[in-house]
């Protein structure tokens, strides 16, 4: 996030900088906590788990003779008595993007030791994320209502409902288990361990605010596969 | 050893200063702007090439925009940016790969089903 400086170490910016940074005989990610590292490896590695999903989405789409449901009928709602095409997906869009703009400001207030506000913060982008989550779970039930499963459907190919709840049901999940660690942290940041110096997690290193972006990192991740599956399943 | 002691004692200096609020708020409004666009895509009932490209391009300026300024990797080092960066190449190879099978099964599917095998 900032420049490092290293004593005794020439930092090089661009391509030369990551040829001297990787073979430097000593940590290769300068200025970067360990934990962040670890958080973007495990974000590489649910990349490829949710592009193996949208491409097997693909496949499934692609290679059906029977019509595909259209999304935009299928995902329509009722308002004021007229059929809005897709109104609860970008309901949805708009507060899982509400709700990582609060951690992005979040984080900022962590790394100035705003104790307050980072709280405040990720009170609100866990609240946004129980509303996503509450909203999907409204979403699953009227469409298993109107006789979606994942083996048919009354709207076209059959492959529909189970790449519609495997796709969402485990980006649902990982909202799901975000907003639990948006309280536990909510929580941490009120109670003041950071600045009492209190053991973070997996660790006996004192905890500090870097936990906080770490945990942003997790919850845009979430934000950014939303994009992806918004654009791929819901507009497509 | 010394090293990581020294990286330790600058972070602590450097936390104070911390982007703005202002390039949240702006990348903020960009995501709900394009998101509203995106949405219009489908409002507008846009069909054909038109509308997979205008979906694909408010995608990618979205995720960019999330990647590079809500997740710092435009503030990050190029030995962070490369090594999740480059991986994507093997996703684009994956789905080139799928998208040529799924095209071959759909090929067969009709040929059988329609013309029962050409027997």
């Amino acid at each position: 996030m900032s420049e490092p400086k290293i004593d005794g170490f020439e930092l090089k910016p661009g391509f030369k900088g990551m040829a001297s940074d990787t073979a430097s005989d000593q940590t290769m990610f300068k200025g970067v906590h360990w934990g962040k590292a670890m958080m973007w490896i495990f974000l590489l590695s649910d990349t490829f788990v949710f592009s193996c999903f949208l491409i097997s989405y693909m496949k499934g789409r692609g290679s059906t003779p029977v019509e595909w449901p259209n999304p935009s009928e299928v995902f329509a709602l009722e308002a004021f008595g007229v059929p809005v095409p897709l109104l609860l997906i970008a309901l949805m869009t708009f507060v899982l993007i509400t709700s990582s703009g609060t951690m992005a400001i979040a984080v900022k207030y962590g790394y100035e030791k705003n104790r307050k506000m980072c709280g405040w913060l990720l009170l609100a982008t866990a609240l946004g994320g129980l509303t996503f989550v509450g909203m999907q779970a409204y979403e699953w039930s009227k469409l298993i209502h109107e006789g979606v499963r994942p083996w048919a459907n009354p709207f076209g190919a059959a492959q529909f409902g189970s790449f519609f709840f495997m796709i969402t049901g485990f980006h649902g999940f990982h909202v799901s288990i975000g907003v639990i660690f948006l309280f536990i942290y909510t929580y941490k940041v009120f109670a003041g361990h950071y600045e009492k110096g209190k053991k973070g997690w997996f660790t006996k290193l004192k905890g500090d605010y870097v936990e906080i972006e770490i945990l942003g990192l997790y919850w845009h991740f979430v934000d950014l596969v939303w994009v992806f599956i918004f654009a791929f399943f819901y507009l497509w | 050893m010394e090293n990581t002691n020294n990286i330790e004692k600058i972070d602590k200096k450097e936390e104070a200063s911390t982007h703005k609020i202002g390039i949240y708020l702006w990348i903020w409004t960009l995501l709900f702007v394009l998101s509203f666009f995106s949405y219009m895509v489908d409002w507008y009932q846009f069909q054909g090439m038109l509308r997979w490209s205008l979906i694909l391009f408010f995608m990618f300026l979205k995720a960019g925009l999330i990647m590079a300024f809500f997740m710092h990797l435009f503030w990050e080092r190029y030995a962070l940016v490369n090594v999740l960066l480059w991986p994507m190449t093997a996703i684009a190879c994956f789905i080139f790969l799928m998208a040529a099978e799924f095209q071959y099964t759909l090929f067969s599917r009709l040929f059988y089903f329609v013309v029962g095998g050409g027997a």
